[in-house]
């Protein structure tokens, strides 16, 4: 019997032969990811009773939630890592001044096929685009894992979605998840793992299957992976060369369910307030006002989604009522897109430039909202407070949906427009 | 284990971010996250609540972020037991790995409205409402989630076997 790309993952991670859905496995992490929540982590560590961590190379911490730090506690929060990992000599630390968690660890090669990744952030499974199992956990959790090197897991059911067919122009990746998140509903693959298949699957970059990945956390995927190719050996080979294995679905593998999408019917879609199940068409909500646009964010802060965003702001202004935010994921992506000449782009129509970081998105940080106003957003959550007042809304949608609205000063579709 | 409390009933797909709102994340201090349990959607639950209470909720409890600050403050707040119809995988995790004891129960939301006085006992899955005189089973935890949650949650569970 076949086994899908998750049974054989974890089975490899936990040292036994195969798996099937239902196995309870002690599996080890290849990768220990935390960010400024590794201060709990580590408060809980030093209760358990062991003087070290397991392996100091495996564990990862990444600052990006408030950085730089916006209040006292926070900063002591920040200085109390910052001591750990001196004490500690866990060797994989990036400070404030290198970007989102989810775009650091692939740009320093952190995340490789075939392997396990474990991290304190929900959108860990962002690194599935790069064949990778990569799921979220919590701080506890992971303090457990820093003391013992291994967590139980239950080896998920697997949901298969094929694509047929091309994107039509001004659809993107973003547009796809957020179909197939309104039709499984927030709790569609809750437990599950979802893996992508398709030509336009195939054709996309590794920025965008990061997209699919990241966003499959809102329909509560456990891991989504897409099957690494030649786009994705270029990247991680590029950024390490830690030896690593290709592993990918049998053929013969047993699915939950096969969700097969056809591409040509499909048009830009937006995440309603008040949960990201609730898509529509942008079409269909067309006209109604915004006050501020976010481009940024691990779901679409990439080189690929700024370029969108200076195409359709090159010589042009943001609409004088709405504030436009823009956050590259990261301070590589950042100095590349001043090479390229985006950021100057952005200033000159209009926007605030942030540093690389989560920003607006959890509403810790810069750039929150007051009662009554809405904001559309290219990131991930859009739940009630989530950007700050209980009484503003947040709308999901691409970077190119996101930019085409700055500019009318109202949720407009990008199509025509790129 | 087994509690006796008031219920506080809300709906599906309860988030994390109104349980313990993204603002206070910086918060890792169970009695100081207390203070915001439930904050951005029940204004009046740390009002109203006293220890033991009881949290019922419909599908897919404690969705969205990974944040352990959802079950913390509750288990601080001194809520005894969440029961719902299902819960988000990470959330389940956290809040046995803290110690606070989870029920999945099908059907539960139609069966207790806010402020109905429960007995329940997670080990063997009965509820009891002695409010509405109905009772209900939730599914049987796994012996070994039993176990974690009997030794306290995780660390106390895992202190227990390293010092074997």
């Amino acid at each position: 019997m076949g086994q899908t790309m998750a049974e054989k993952i974890l089975a490899k991670a936990a040292g036994v032969k195969s798996a099937a859905p239902g196995d309870l496995l002690d599996v080890y992490p290849h990768v220990a990811m935390s960010h400024e929540n590794a201060g709990l982590v580590s408060k809980v560590f030093k209760t358990i009773g062991v003087s070290r961590v397991w392996d100091p190379e495996k564990i990862i911490i990444i600052f990006d939630h408030r950085v730089p730090a916006e209040s006292d506690k926070t900063a002591a929060g920040q200085k109390a890592v910052r001591d750990f990992v001196k004490a500690q000599n866990i060797k994989n630390f990036y400070d404030i001044n290198v970007g989102i968690c989810h775009q650091v660890l692939p740009e320093n090669g952190h995340v490789r096929p075939g392997e396990v990744l474990v991290g304190t952030d929900s959108h860990t499974t962002t690194q599935g685009a790069f064949g990778n199992f990569a799921t979220g956990i919590g701080a506890t959790e992971m303090a457990a894992v820093w003391a013992t090197g291994k967590l139980w897991m239950m080896v998920p059911e697997s949901i298969k979605i094929v694509t047929h067919g091309k994107f039509r122009d001004g659809v993107y990746a973003k547009d796809l998840i957020l179909y197939i998140i309104g039709m499984l509903r927030a709790d569609g693959a809750d437990y599950k793992s979802v893996e992508f298949y398709g030509e336009a699957i195939s054709e996309m970059s590794v920025s965008s299957r990061m997209v699919l990945c990241n966003l499959s956390m809102e329909m509560g995927a456990k891991s989504a992976l897409v099957p690494p190719d030649g786009k994705t050996l270029d990247f991680v080979m590029s950024a390490t060369s830690i030896p690593f294995e290709v592993i990918k679905a049998d053929p013969d593998a047993s699915y939950l369910q096969t969700i097969d999408i056809d591409l040509s019917d499909l048009r830009p879609q937006l995440a309603c307030a008040h949960s990201v199940d609730n898509v529509k068409k942008v079409s269909e909500v067309e006209g109604t006002p915004i006050h501020q646009a976010f481009l940024g964010s691990c779901t679409n802060g990439r080189l690929e989604d700024l370029e969108i965003g200076a195409k359709l702001l090159a010589g042009k202004r943001i609409h004088p009522d709405v504030r436009l935010l823009i956050i590259p994921a990261s301070w590589k992506v950042y100095r590349e897109a001043i090479k390229k000449g985006h950021i100057e782009t952005f200033i000159d129509a209009g926007a605030v430039i942030l540093n690389p970081g989560c920003g607006p998105c959890l509403g810790a940080h810069q750039g929150l909202l007051a009662p009554g106003e809405r904001c559309i957003s290219s990131t991930n959550r859009n739940f009630k407070g989530r950007m700050g007042s209980t009484e503003s809304e947040v709308y999901l949608g691409s970077p190119a949906t996101v930019i085409a609205s700055a500019i009318a000063g109202k949720i407009v579709s990008p199509e025509g427009k790129v | 284990m087994k509690y006796h409390g008031k219920a506080f009933a809300y709906g599906n797909d309860i988030n994390t971010d109104v349980i313990f709102p993204g603002r206070y994340l910086n918060i890792f201090e169970p009695s100081e996250m207390a203070k915001h349990a439930m904050e951005d959607l029940d204004k009046e639950f740390l009002g109203k609540m006293a220890p033991g209470d009881i949290i019922v909720a419909g599908k897919y409890f404690g969705c969205g972020s990974s944040r352990e600050q959802a079950a913390s403050c509750l288990k601080a707040s001194g809520i005894s037991v969440v029961i719902a119809e299902s819960f988000a995988r990470i959330f389940y995790r956290n809040a046995i790995n803290l110690g606070l004891a989870i029920m999945v129960c099908p059907g539960i939301s139609g069966m207790v409205k806010y402020g109905d006085i429960l007995e329940v006992e997670p080990t063997t899955g009965q509820i009891f409402n002695k409010s509405q005189g109905t009772s209900a089973n939730a599914k049987r935890l796994p012996p070994f989630i039993l176990e974690i949650l009997q030794d306290g949650g995780l660390i106390p569970h895992l202190q227990k076997s390293i010092k074997k």
